[in-house]
């Protein structure tokens, strides 16, 4: 939590124009409504700070926050620890629902609400064709989930990709919204994004011990009284949401769910009572560091984010991978 | 305690468990044995309840399994499941205390102070020195104890064990059949085993209930079920049978037919 915050106030100093720490400390303390009196900086630092960067951080901190947590449920639930919004194929589904309401000019038609909740419908309907290609006999092998997954995800992304073809004017809204930016999103984001965390959290986290119990098998679960199908339903769709939420306004960021519920993991061992509410805030963190390198990597040019999370998030899939061969090649 | 009537369960057109009907009293220790295929597993799912028959009837207390919300029923029904546990990175102690969840409420917590229980299940168990390590790092033998003690910690008034011994050796077979014994005589658990080996059946059981291909070929205590003749129609194989010199109980000698 700790760390959470001073990321903020750091990453909020860091930029194209750099302001010192102390100054970005006392514009904030100043900012709160008892707090009176002038610190005399320039106009344009307050608004960098308060207009610029500060909705963009927090944001960022959110989206970690909602792809990291959906990870972990996704990871819980379907005890596959390779499983996240992206693998899976869900963040792409979402993107298909937000990109058409982006390209045919309806973002607004039932308010601030209309693309995380048409996002989170081609989401779901995503995760049961995954679930669908990767059964046989009842059964779901982890690999095979996320092979579905991962094919489901070329393919609708290159309908994404054909969708923002389609139309000129709004071809780079969508190409960039595509690649996951936060760039230019004000506190109206912050808003959408928010309720959606507020009330995924709290599910998760009243479903935490059953995912314990989960560990063991969904028969295992069942016999020591979780209802196995209600908390495989709840946790599949509060997750969804959560991808849904964050897709529809930055995009595909890929691999935040499943590196950050795994270094959390590593830390604090298999118990998703811990897990849970720790994702939320390593995933923040992760997400604020990355957006931060987004922006000041290449000097005056900005990365897109997706790009940045790719970077390090594939990679480290390979890395999980190769230690499910070894530890499989070593028990059999 | 238990009651099957007329249990029938189909599964892709073919009935698996066909017609059952039978009681198991409260306190006593019951083995389901048959060859493979015979429907033993099915029909301990059919009492667990998390499956339901297809027709007829199988009450708990006199109240269909099915029809227990999970959570209740897992008050007092618990279930040691084949194959045990894979390694997930918990210690023994946190696994085992996993039995409470049915008692606990969605924070977590319990009324009742649990560690005095969870202390003395550790013992009789054999597994207070491995309490704090993962169960990664056990043998198979050990992780089953611990499961044994994740069930016995859940206090069941009836267990069912789906072929606890299958993939340990016999030092570990005897040893967790004889910690289920003793926990069974102690508290009056009613326990329903579905077991592979006839000679740990006979030794361990009280009643035995023989299936075939779905159906009751016989029921009746050890001595009644394990003869000759009955050996060779439901497994197709000879055997002699003899008593155990030391128990008394009848056991099984394998008989190769090219010798």
């Amino acid at each position: 939590m700790l760390l959470l915050a001073a990321s903020i106030v750091i990453s909020l100093s860091i930029g194209t124009s750099n302001l010192p720490l102390r100054e970005v400390w006392s514009i904030l303390i100043h900012q709160l409504p008892f707090v009176s009196g002038d610190g005399g900086w320039d106009e344009s630092s307050i608004v960098i700070v308060t207009d610029v960067r500060l909705p963009r951080i927090l944001l960022a901190v959110l989206i970690g926050a909602c792809l990291s947590l959906a990870g972990a449920g996704f990871q819980g639930v379907l005890r596959n620890p390779l499983a996240d919004p992206f693998t899976l194929g869900v963040a792409s589904g979402c993107s298909v629902g937000a990109a058409f309401m982006i390209l045919f000019g309806y973002q607004t038609v039932a308010g601030i609400w209309s693309i995380p909740i048409v996002a989170f419908i081609t989401g779901i309907i995503t995760l049961a064709i995954v679930f669908m290609l990767a059964r046989s006999r009842g059964a779901m092998n982890v690999e095979t989930l996320i092979l579905s997954g991962v094919i489901v995800q070329a393919f609708l992304s290159a309908f994404v990709s054909l969708m923002s073809t389609l139309t000129n004017d709004v071809v780079n809204e969508i190409m960039f919204w595509l690649m996951g930016s936060i760039s230019s999103r004000g506190w109206e984001h912050t808003q959408v994004v928010l309720p959606f965390l507020l009330i995924g959290l709290p599910v998760l986290i009243r479903y935490a011990q059953s995912l314990n119990l989960f560990v063991f098998g969904e028969r295992h679960a069942a016999y020591l009284g979780v209802d196995a199908e209600r908390t495989k339903l709840i946790v599949l769709v509060v997750s969804t949401l959560l991808t849904a939420a964050a897709v529809s306004v930055t995009g595909v960021v890929g691999f935040v769910g499943l590196v950050i519920p795994h270094l959390i993991r590593l830390v604090v061992g298999p118990d998703y009572r811990l897990i849970v509410p720790l994702s939320v805030i390593g995933g923040g963190i992760y997400l604020l560091w990355s957006d931060t390198l987004a922006r000041v990597a290449m000097g005056g040019r900005e990365i897109p984010l997706g790009v940045v999370t790719a970077l390090i998030g594939a990679p480290f899939f390979a890395y999980l991978l190769y230690k499910r061969k070894v530890v499989k090649g070593g028990a059999a | 305690m238990i009651e099957a009537r007329c249990l029938t369960k189909v599964l892709d057109g073919t009935a698996v468990m066909d017609n059952l009907s039978f009681r198991m009293e409260e306190g006593g220790m019951y083995g389901i044995i048959g060859p493979n295929g015979a429907g033993k597993s099915t029909l301990l799912s059919l009492i667990s309840g998390v499956e339901k028959p297809t027709s007829g009837e199988l009450l708990l207390k006199g109240k269909p399994a099915s029809d227990y919300p999970r959570k209740e029923l897992a008050k007092w029904v618990a279930v040691l499941q084949q194959g045990g546990l894979i390694p997930a990175g918990f210690t023994v102690r946190e696994v085992a205390a996993m039995g409470r969840f049915p008692f606990q409420s969605w924070l977590g917590e319990e009324k009742r102070d649990v560690s005095e229980l969870l202390a003395r299940t550790l013992a009789q168990t054999a597994l207070t020195e491995l309490a704090d390590r993962s169960i990664d790092r056990l043998s198979g033998g050990e992780r089953q104890r611990v499961a044994l003690a994740k069930v016995m910690i859940q206090e069941p008034q009836l267990l069912l064990l789906d072929e606890p011994t299958t993939y340990l050796d016999i030092g570990y077979q005897v040893q967790l059949l004889d910690m289920v014994k003793s926990w069974q005589r102690q508290n009056r658990v009613t326990v329903v085993a579905v077991l592979h080996d006839l000679n740990l059946a006979a030794h361990y059981c009280d009643q035995l209930l023989v299936l075939q291909q779905g159906r009751i070929v016989a029921t009746g205590s050890p001595e009644e079920v394990m003869v000759p003749s009955l050996i060779e129609q439901v497994y197709g194989t000879q055997a002699v049978i003899v008593n155990h010199p030391v128990t008394g109980k009848p056991q099984l000698l394998l008989q190769p037919s090219s010798l």
